[in-house]
């Protein structure tokens, strides 16, 4: 290997690790953003407004799917960065899908359950709680939705360019992304769901 | 430029008699000048703060302006160590003086805000007067529950005898502040907060909204009055001469906007008018983590 | 089709407010004219707008902040000539106009004059101060440049199309919320944030990611410079505090848009939680801006006094604590919101915490001039003022952190005077001589001193006519923003305060003339040497203004002072044997483009039209996405290139050294 392709392989893996590194970063600042909607939803739960409250509205049944849907989709998506790395693109288009259709799913879960709500009345505009509720738990949707964006994008990055260094890269920032979003709502689940049935 | 420095000195001399001025002035600027217990322990702790401060800040402006006349390059005689950038002892004395100070003030600040927590009732053979204050736009207004009365723009009480008031607001967030008596506290719809004053010797004072609530912000002053106990009797039973009666009704219309309102008195309350105002915006009572302290 | 956009937007309510419109059109109209006479549009567009280059991106950082700046000092001027003047009376602004300009000086001195001030001179300094060619990630650097540009631009629009908000630049509510401020004010401040916001999140992981990995060879954590250390901290907070700003602000917008509740009066709204929120953002953002200007200060007193800067580890030490002390104060911007004895107790105190590390800079500042041989260069002679006019500032602020002191000046213009006493002196004078220390390096020649100087006393002395009698006030009960006040002993003190507005006015004149007696001479001052002050740190190692690729080979650092022991190791300006080929960054409109979108979309939330945001906002993600799959973003300067740049920058010292030196 001649010289300035090992000079131009290193700068290949120090752009992939500035890149995790400035990922890394990012995340942790959405982290912020989920702690202090966590930190108002705790201090909001009881100001119903004589509304409904979350023992009223929660599904339990409807929220333990939902946890297993991203779990399990944490895994398949595991699956595929397992696939990238010994280069078998078939296979990591396979499971993107499959963890495309995970979830793809839950989203849809949750719009239902958001639908209902407010078609019973009990929408963001009834009082602080739901604000609250509806804020935090649709801003973990709405990164779920974008992380299904991406794995579309992802997909089609596979198919036409292959697993060159970029896509690995970028396969790899997704994946943290995807299970930074696993972490997020299981902390919804503990913190919204379960005391609001408790 | 050249222009610029002769305006300049031009204005010297006035900047100068005005200063001067302001130094006699500020022996009766409100903060500086307490008439009651509360203000003048907040006060002094003031001054306490000023001069521990002092030690830091007096030396390093003298030491500044020292060193730079000192150490200007055209002062070749002066030493010059241009290596010289490290010394454990200076650091440690950087590091320690400072922290002594802070440690100093933090007791300080320890102690203070415990003795001068506006929830703590002050001590005192006499009960204390109970009022509830209600912000408005834009406007005061100062319920008694005890006397039945009410008035707008006005705050009177006795001397020597503790008030008790307790604050809500009826619009955005206010802060009801009488720098002379007791500083000052937030006023928040569907809550409430409290302060305690008391006035040493009869006099009028000036309170104000100090937090900005909208286009009659400004006008929003009233009048703090306090009176010996003879005089506020007297003006209890003024009071209650008041044509006009705070019901519900007359509630609603004063609650209205408006700006400059003249003092006015009512004669009788609505009962439980204050905790209605309140509760009006809580519908069931707020968590016990929302509300600040009863 | 027009959300709730008609014709009555336009600001004829007033004749000062239709004045203040025609000038920003006129304004803007000038400036496009002049770019067209020049012919410059294309040359604009290639060589600045799309650039991503660092230090490009960096000077366009600072114009945009002192275009803002002026701006916010018109704001500044004219709430001084209010006040000075409405005793009993209304004055010359109505309310609704005054609460305008005071919410807007603040909102653009804080988000738009000194964010943008500070990012710029980063931007600038950063990448050669460390030795690199350029930050981690380009063209985020420009996404970010044009986001806080938009954010800006939606500020300047309220002039001409609708009203600023009313209720300040912190915009608490329930005032903020929909049933007190129906209109679009508040959604102006809160997308402008918003926005701008995002661009400063983006700018701070930038610079992290920049200054952990991109330092040259042998440049450890402890050899890096002052300002880089206070760069990286300012970096961290940016990071971490700006998201707290966009879940306050975001969940305002959504209490306003949507009708949610949760700052709302009623409904199980809980107000309290919004100065919460705010304040973890905004004070460390007092420190995301004072920080990097205490590292200019410390390179600027090291380089003048001609001596090492003295206690450098304590002053490490004592930014980082600065930077981890900063999340634990926020409440004690609210003991008046009736919080325990406990709690307030607790944030006075860890407040006072602060000014240990704080204090321990400004002795270590004072022990840098002790022995050293003082040049009275303009940048110095701001760090001077700053060290004198900074710790009357620290001690109001001290006094202010005692609770039981605070019921007593919270909300009065002693407030107001503390901190325009800490950022004044301590941000504004900080990046004003940083702008007068480094502007040889970006542009290649050097400022007038005489102007300098000149600007530099009139703002000191302005700051202290206009700020002192504030102090005074605060201690007479006069709370801030008042349109008009009925006591008359308040007035002469605000007649001084106005007067000292005005020599700032003479400070920001002396600027301008600064500029324009610079750009004529520059012929006179070039610096050819790309070292006007002896320097001791490495950005002075490159020419001014350094070449795109910043260095033509990477510098190798062997001490603290990396430039200055090259110097003295004779090694400052040798010759390397070859030179290789550079890859760099290559331009890209999608910045801007971005950036436009944005602009649109905030415009489109304020107005209410919704296809109108989604479709700016369908525009960004493409724009997005678009960029983010090419993999072809770098060129390449040739071997040869390079050395062609490098003979000419040595033909030119060749030539010059021996007359300068």
């Amino acid at each position: 290997m001649s010289a300035a392709a090992t000079a131009h392989d290193s700068e290949a893996a120090q752009t992939h690790e500035q890149r995790a590194l400035g990922f890394w970063l990012y995340l942790m600042g959405d982290a912020v953003i989920f702690a202090l909607l966590f930190a108002t939803y705790v201090i909001m739960v009881n100001n119903t407004d004589g509304g409904p409250a979350g023992r009223d509205l929660f599904d339990l049944r409807n929220a333990a799917i939902e946890t297993a849907l991203l779990l399990v989709s944490s895994t398949t998506f595991g699956f595929a960065s397992l696939s990238a790395r010994t280069g078998n693109r078939g296979a990591v288009l396979f499971w993107l899908l499959v963890t495309f259709g995970l979830g793809a799913a839950f989203v849809s879960l949750e719009i239902r359950e958001f639908a209902g709500m407010i078609a019973a009345g009990a929408g963001p505009d009834r009082s602080g709680f739901l604000s609250a509720f509806f804020t935090l738990v649709g801003t973990h949707g709405l990164h779920v939705s974008v992380g299904l964006v991406w794995i579309l994008i992802m997909c089609g990055q596979v198919m036409m360019k292959g697993l060159s260094v970029p896509v690995v890269s970028r396969l790899f920032r997704l994946g943290l992304f995807w299970h930074f979003l696993d972490i997020a709502w299981v902390g919804i689940f503990s913190i919204v769901y379960l005391p609001g049935l408790l | 430029m050249k222009q610029a420095v002769e305006k300049l000195l031009r204005a010297a001399p006035a900047a100068g008699a005005a200063l001067l001025a302001s130094a006699c002035d500020l022996r009766h600027a409100a903060v500086l000048d307490p008439k009651g217990p509360i203000a003048l322990a907040q006060r002094d702790l003031l001054f306490d703060a000023f001069f521990v401060m002092m030690l830091v800040v007096v030396p390093v402006i003298v030491l500044t302006l020292l060193f730079a006349w000192r150490y200007r390059a055209s002062n070749t005689k002066a030493t010059y160590a241009p290596k010289w950038a490290e010394s454990v002892r200076i650091d440690t004395f950087v590091w320690v003086i400072p922290a002594l100070i802070v440690i100093a003030v933090a007791v300080l600040v320890w102690r203070s805000t415990h003795k001068l927590d506006p929830y703590r009732p002050i001590a005192s053979a006499v009960p204390p007067l109970e009022v509830q204050v209600v912000a408005q736009d834009w406007k005061w207004l100062f319920i008694y529950p005890e006397q039945g009365i009410a008035v707008v723009n006005q705050l009177a009480f006795p001397n020597g005898r503790p008030v008790s008031l307790r604050i809500t607001s009826d619009t955005v967030m206010n802060s009801f502040y009488v720098p002379q008596l007791a500083g000052q506290i937030y006023a928040m719809a569907g809550m409430q907060t409290r302060l305690q004053i008391l006035a040493n010797q009869p006099g009028k004072f000036v309170g104000r909204n100090s937090m900005y609530s909208g286009g009659g912000f400004s006008e929003q002053h009233f009048e703090v009055v306090s009176l010996t106990p003879a005089d506020f009797e007297a003006w209890v039973a003024k009071a209650r001469q008041a044509p006009g009666k705070l019901d519900a009704a007359a509630y609603t219309a004063l609650a209205a906007k408006s700006r400059s309102n003249p003092i006015a008195y009512y004669s009788a309350v609505e009962p439980k008018l204050f905790d209605s105002i309140i509760a009006k915006y809580t519908h069931v009572h707020a968590a016990p983590g929302a509300a600040p302290r009863r | 089709m027009f959300g709730r956009l008609t014709l009555e937007a336009l600001p004829l309510y007033s004749a000062i407010a239709a004045g203040g419109a025609a000038v920003t059109v006129g304004g803007a109209l000038l400036v496009a004219i002049v770019i067209t006479w020049l012919g410059a549009w294309r040359y604009l567009w290639t060589e600045w707008l799309t650039s991503v280059d660092h230090k490009r991106i960096g000077v366009m950082y600072i114009v945009l902040a002192l275009i803002m700046l002026l701006r916010g000092f018109v704001d500044a001027i004219m709430m001084r000539a209010q006040q000075a003047m409405a005793l009993n009376s209304g004055g010359y602004l109505p309310p609704e106009h005054f609460d305008q300009i005071f919410s807007s000086h603040g909102t653009i001195m804080i988000f738009f004059m000194a964010m943008p001030f500070m990012t710029g001179l980063v931007n600038i300094i950063v990448p050669l101060q460390i030795g690199t060619r350029d930050v981690a990630f380009p063209f985020l650097n420009s996404l970010s440049l044009w986001l806080t540009a938009s954010g800006a631009g939606l500020v300047m629009l309220s002039l001409v199309i609708g009203k600023f908000s009313t209720a300040g630049w912190t915009g608490y509510p329930p005032y903020s919320g929909v049933e007190a401020n129906p209109g679009v004010g508040v959604d102006y401040w809160i997308w402008a944030i918003l926005i701008s916001g995002v661009g400063s999140t983006l700018s701070g992981i930038n610079f992290i990611v920049t200054i952990l990995k991109r330092r040259a060879p042998g440049m450890t954590l402890m050899r890096m410079t002052p300002f880089v250390w206070t760069a990286l901290c300012a970096s961290v907070l940016m990071a971490f505090a700006f998201p707290a700003l966009t879940v306050a602000c975001g969940l305002l917008a959504l209490d306003r848009i949507f009708g949610m509740h949760f700052f709302t009066n009623a409904h199980g709204g809980n107000m309290m939680n919004y100065p919460n929120l705010f304040w973890i953002w905004g004070h460390p953002e007092v420190y995301i801006l004072i920080l990097p200007a205490f590292g200019i200060f410390s390179e600027v007193v090291a380089t003048f006094a001609r001596k090492s800067l003295f206690g450098y580890k304590s002053l490490v030490y004592a930014t980082a604590a600065i930077a981890i002390l900063s999340f634990t104060v926020w409440l004690h911007h609210f003991f008046t919101m009736g919080s325990s004895a406990n709690v307030n107790a607790f944030f006075g105190i860890t407040t006072m915490i602060i000014a240990v590390p704080t204090g321990v800079k400004v002795f270590n500042w004072l022990l840098t001039m002790y022995r050293g041989r003082i040049d009275f260069h303009p940048s110095m002679m701001w760090t001077i003022g700053f060290m004198i006019t900074f710790v009357i500032g620290g001690m109001t602020g001290v006094l202010l952190a005692i609770p039981a002191a605070d019921f007593l000046m919270h909300n009065t213009t002693f407030l107001v005077a503390h901190f325009h006493n800490m950022i004044i002196p301590g941000v504004l004078f900080g990046y004003l001589a940083g702008y007068m220390y480094w502007f040889p390096k970006a542009f290649g020649f050097e400022l007038d001193r005489k102007w300098g100087l000149a600007s530099f006393w009139c703002w000191l002395i302005g700051f202290y006519l206009a700020f002192m009698p504030l102090y005074i006030l605060g201690f007479k009960g006069m709370p801030r923003r008042m349109e008009q006040y009925n006591d008359p002993s308040w007035q002469p003190y605000l007649m001084v305060a106005a007067f000292g507005a005005f020599v700032v006015l003479l400070g920001i004149a002396s600027m301008v003339m600064q500029l324009y007696v610079s750009i004529r001479d520059r012929r006179k001052t070039a610096d050819v040497s790309g070292d006007p002050w002896d320097g001791r740190t490495l950005e002075w190692a490159t020419s001014s203004p350094p070449p795109a690729y910043n260095f033509a080979v990477l510098p190798e650092v062997r001490d603290r002072e990396a430039f200055l022991e090259m110097k003295e190791r004779g090694v400052a300006y040798r010759r390397p044997a070859a030179y290789e080929d550079i890859h760099m960054p290559k331009n890209s409109m999608v910045g801007v483009a971005m950036g436009a979108f944005a602009f649109v979309l905030g415009f489109a939330m304020i107005w209410q039209i919704w296809w109108l945001a989604a479709a700016s906002g369908l525009a960004m993600w493409i724009a997005m996405i678009a960029r983010s799959s090419d993999d072809d973003s770098e060129f390449k300067v040739t071997a040869a290139e390079v050395k062609r740049i490098e003979d000419a920058r040595y033909r030119a010292l060749a030539t010059k050294t021996g007359s300068r030196k």
